[in-house]
């Protein structure tokens, strides 16, 4: 194409690319340690277990989102537009796994 | 004296009387955006409803040493997905998995790396970061469908189906079905999305219309479904 060969690149920006491979060493890390924490606690203490995963979990789904979905750079607007909405998931999730519970207990 | 005619007489303006973008973000990535919303809430029903279902089924109260597949409660993952493509027989708990979420992180990683290119307007990395995430994309679709095949042929008790599986109660093969079968979805559109993207840009096409946003608009959607799987690697897998 003719009438693009005159675009010339910018040249790379390191400290941003820096930053997303720090990013992606934090996401390898965490996972790393959910498999060493899925060994070496018991099952038995499935409480703890679960609380250390949905934690986890949550900073991993951080990192994705504030960074490499750049929502963290967005308008304040648009964050909390996208934020507020999840509390649904959170009162549906607490709501739900009540009931299975609820569920358990009558038919054990 | 002047000056003050004026602040009375001008019309008090905010930023959402139009004009502008307050959000300061195209219209195509807010309706990403907005669509990753909804898609995140129809994820987050399976997982839910996955979360009813469990707590509603007998837990499985002992030590992994001790564990065996039973209809009587809920299967521990670590013991159902323990195998890795080439090493039979070897008991290898969560890695294959591990793999997975490996790859799909990468390539979550080269597409934040397009997008960067794009900004610079460096076609020739752009190219070469798409192709590596459609290539991470394969790979992980690939992996999914061993492991697909892997479950429902089994380990000699006669597998699994939506009706009835080794593993545990009938609902365990059938939620893995629908929630990795759904994400696994959501992965195949967008490795579709992503060759578009990569063809128009060796085709020259953000060139000439003077910026790649395109790439981010999809790239959303590519981090959306790797953090789909960041959810569903904890909820069926760990937990």
């Amino acid at each position: 194409m003719e009438e693009t060969t005159h675009i010339q690149p910018q040249p790379v920006d390191k400290a941003k690319v820096r930053k997303i491979w720090i990013t992606a060493l934090y996401l390898a890390l965490i996972t790393a340690l959910e498999f060493l924490i899925a060994f070496t606690v018991p099952l038995e203490m499935a409480t703890t277990r679960v609380a250390i995963f949905v934690a986890m979990t949550i900073v991993k789904a951080f990192y994705i989102v504030a960074e490499f979905m750049h929502l963290k750079y967005e308008m304040k607007v648009l964050i909390w537009s996208i934020l507020i909405p999840m509390i649904f998931v959170v009162w549906m999730l607490i709501a739900f796994i009540y009931e299975g519970s609820a569920i358990n207990a009558i038919n054990y | 004296m002047s000056a003050t005619a004026h602040t009375i007489d001008s019309p008090k303006r905010s930023i959402w009387d139009g004009g502008q973008s307050p959000l300061k973000a195209s219209y195509g990535k807010l309706m990403m955006w907005f669509f990753l919303l909804s898609d995140a809430f129809t994820f987050s029903a399976l997982l839910i409803t996955y979360g009813l279902i469990r707590s509603a089924h007998q837990g499985y109260e002992g030590s992994a040493e001790a564990f065996v597949f039973s209809q009587d409660y809920w299967p521990i993952p670590e013991k159902v997905f323990e195998a890795v493509p080439f090493l039979h027989g070897v008991s290898l708990p969560l890695v294959f998995v591990g793999i997975m979420t490996f790859i799909l992180i990468m390539s979550s990683v080269t597409m934040v790396l397009a997008v960067e290119a794009g900004h610079r307007m460096d076609r020739k990395d752009v190219e070469k970061w798409m192709l590596w995430t459609i290539i991470g994309g394969l790979v992980f679709l690939g992996c999914q469908a061993w492991e697909w095949s892997h479950f429902i042929h089994g380990v000699g008790g006669g597998g699994a189906g939506l009706a009835w599986n080794e593993y545990g109660p009938p609902d365990f093969a059938a939620f893995f079905f629908f929630i990795t079968g759904f994400h696994g979805t959501h992965v195949f559109s967008g490795v579709v999305l992503n060759f578009i993207i990569y063809y128009n840009t060796v085709t020259g096409v953000y060139d000439r219309r003077g910026h790649y946003e395109m790439v981010e608009k999809v790239g959303l959607y590519w981090h959306f479904v790797d953090l789909v799987w960041v959810f569903v690697f904890t909820f069926f897998y760990l937990v």
